[in-house]
């Protein structure tokens, strides 16, 4: 995907306004609305929230991963199947 | 969800099963790891200060899984990597300091060049992104993209594996 490798010292609005696009369909709150006149100043905002956002999701799944390891005193074993399992599920 | 990002791969889930292999793998070291007391039997009241380390040694496990199974093609990856290890290594700390010097003057360097339009939100996406401060305003886009993708298949596998493991 990122293929290019230009080396221009100044990008272009174009470029900029490109890759601010595509951050825009990865934002999942500024696709519920059809709005797609969203200001670029929004995205990267929204964009810095998701991301703290999802930060924080991975520090409560740790904080709850952590309480399960030390309530549980066995651990189970890396295998395939519990693998397959986990992955099957996510699509 | 993802159909695109799928379609452009034969295999879409080598990420996701890489990080999963090496994040439960992880999951298995920190918990063979001796606790404080030497006793096998389990604490069912530990201190604040072991939970948040356990806690922390989780989450930085699960940052680094994330980060190795991407590997070194993206920059974010790389920058995860390097101050995960040197945060690791407290023994050098000069040369943690050192590195983290050298991207605050390459930040400021990149933005003399060319004043953007949006520079004060790209600046605040700089501080969220790993390795932000000395990317120019594209890669950090392009490497912000990416990085969320991953965070979604890091936040979705974890996920998974608290449901599994709180089911049992």
């Amino acid at each position: 995907m990122s293929g290019r490798t230009t080396r221009a010292s100044q990008p272009t609005e174009d470029e900029i306004k490109e890759l601010i696009l595509k951050l825009q369909a990865l934002l999942p709150q500024l696709n519920h609305r059809p709005n797609t006149k969203a200001s670029a100043s929004t995205i990267l905002e929204e964009t810095c929230s998701y991301i703290k956002r999802l930060h924080k999701e991975v520090g409560d799944l740790s904080q709850r991963l952590s309480q399960l390891l030390h309530d549980s005193a066995e651990f189970v074993e890396v295998d395939e199947e519990l693998i397959t399992r986990l992955l099957s599920n996510i699509n | 969800m993802n159909s695109q990002h799928s379609s452009s791969r034969p295999n879409s889930s080598s990420l996701k099963s890489r990080f999963t292999l090496g994040f439960l793998r992880a999951l298995k070291r920190l918990n063979r790891q001796p606790s404080s007391s030497s006793s096998s039997q389990p604490q069912t009241v530990s201190s604040p200060r072991e939970m948040c380390r356990r806690y922390l040694r989780i989450r930085i496990a699960a940052d680094a899984s994330m980060a190795s199974a991407v590997g070194s093609r993206r920059a974010w990856s790389r920058a995860l990597l390097l101050k995960i290890r040197s945060r690791q290594s407290r023994s050098s700390n000069s040369s943690a300091r050192r590195v983290s010097m050298k991207k605050k003057c390459l930040g400021e360097k990149i933005k003399k060049k060319k004043k953007l339009k949006c520079c004060k939100e790209i600046k605040k996406l700089r501080k969220f992104v790993p390795g932000g401060e000395a990317m120019d305003a594209c890669s950090l886009l392009d490497e912000a993209g990416h990085y969320i993708r991953c965070l979604n298949t890091q936040v979705k596998v974890m996920t998974r594996i608290v449901d599994n493991y709180s089911a049992n």
